[in-house]
């Protein structure tokens, strides 16, 4: 298991030396989301009532940018290969990798998600719902992601591929992530839609390593 | 084992196979007094065109990580530092992996195979932008490998200098010659 944990901490030291990744993933997010309100008008209740929506939105949109990454630099440089030839089994390099794309991309952006809340009037009660959401979900958006990121890495700018093999994956998680933050500001608990955005998350993390090292054998050969 | 050939009689194809990236049509691949519990390449170092070196670590931390990731109980803790030492890259520890020359990263990427025991080398054109002198480097570490009972396979134009090696030709068409 210590290649495992090796792996993951050479990924986020990597990450962070780098900045560009992240910093493009959450520069985007913020752009995003500060243009609503120019684009949609002064109005705080119409601004409230979607606030949830549009930030999931944007979360997506700007972990998608970052998910080409995942692979793509390690396939470049023939680091891929040699992981392959590691005693880890591929599956595991690529949990590995979503893990460490969700610490560096997908927890950073749930955690600017209720700084920006404050630009669209979200509703004072939902801010811990939305970070508890998005904290859950975001494990979807690396795990299935590493799945269309794997699919995609032989693809010469490849960036509008992945968006289309991936997106639809996406819509249960936002589905489930809106719902759950809305169920909260209502009279029903969000309990449901918060353990069926659980569930997906689980569900990814064990089915997104399986499929993403199937894809990634047929790219290495 | 000197595997020679024109370009494109597939030698790179032939030592994709053994690493396992590619599966033989036909024919199976063995490994005769290997540890059967796991694959030929589990047991192999393959080095590619590719060096497999992350230009934002030091060479220092690009070499801990790949002696982290294939550590097994034998391999001891200074076994990094003593690749780096072998090819001549000590001084250069705490360099950003990025500001070496090609040949310097090509020696990083060589560094490797000496991190940890394996009982095969599959060496696909090794010495690409390397100088006499680090060729003789090379060929040291692979001469100490197969004297302790190492499989070394490499596919080269240039003489190595090796001992003990013999040749494999491929012809035009990548059938053994």
């Amino acid at each position: 298991m210590s290649a495992f944990w090796t792996l993951v901490a050479r990924d986020l030291r990597l990450a962070v030396r780098d900045g560009g990744a992240i910093g493009t993933a959450l520069g985007f997010f913020l752009v995003v989301v500060a243009l609503m309100p120019l684009g949609l008008g002064p109005d705080l209740n119409l601004l409230g009532r979607i606030a949830a929506g549009i930030l999931w939105i944007a979360l997506l949109l700007a972990a998608l940018l970052s998910l080409g990454r995942i692979f793509e630099t390690d396939y470049d440089d023939g680091t891929l290969e040699v992981l392959a030839t590691g005693s880890l089994p591929l599956e595991l390099v690529a949990a590995a990798k979503a893990l460490a794309h969700w610490l560096s991309t997908g927890i950073p952006l749930a955690l600017l998600a209720p700084v920006l809340g404050i630009l669209l009037n979200l509703d004072l009660k939902a801010y811990p719902v939305l970070i508890a959401t998005m904290l859950a979900g975001t494990p979807a958006v690396s795990f299935l992601g590493s799945i269309g990121a794997a699919l995609t890495l032989k693809a010469r700018r490849g960036g509008l591929l992945l968006a289309l093999v991936v997106l639809p994956f996406y819509i249960p998680t936002l589905i489930f992530g809106i719902s759950a933050v809305g169920a909260a500001a209502g009279p029903g608990g969000f309990g449901a839609s918060f353990l069926i955005l659980l569930a997906i998350s689980l569900a990814s993390l064990v089915l997104g390593p399986l499929a993403a090292a199937a894809a990634l054998r047929i790219q290495l050969q | 084992m000197i595997l020679a050939g024109a370009n494109g009689s597939g030698k790179t194809t032939l030592l994709r196979a053994l690493a396992g990236f590619l599966l033989p049509l036909e024919g199976t691949i063995r490994f005769d007094g290997g540890d059967p519990e796991k694959s030929l390449a589990e047991q192999a170092h393959a080095v590619g065109h590719a060096n497999a070196v992350k230009s934002n670590l030091t060479v220092r931390e690009n070499v801990t990580f790949w002696a982290d990731y294939f550590g097994d109980a034998k391999s001891s803790p200074d076994c990094g530092a003593r690749a780096l030492a072998h090819f001549g890259l000590s001084a250069l520890a705490d360099f950003p992996a990025g500001y070496l020359s090609a040949g310097q990263k090509r020696r990083l990427g060589l560094c490797r195979i000496l991190v940890c025991n394996r009982p095969i080398w599959l060496l696909d054109e090794p010495t690409v932008s390397l100088d006499a002198a680090s060729t003789k480097l090379l060929a040291a570490a692979v001469n100490t490998h197969t004297a302790s009972g190492g499989i070394a396979i490499a596919a080269t134009h240039l003489p190595l200098g090796l001992e003990r090696a013999r040749e494999l030709r491929l012809d035009a068409q990548g059938s053994a010659a």
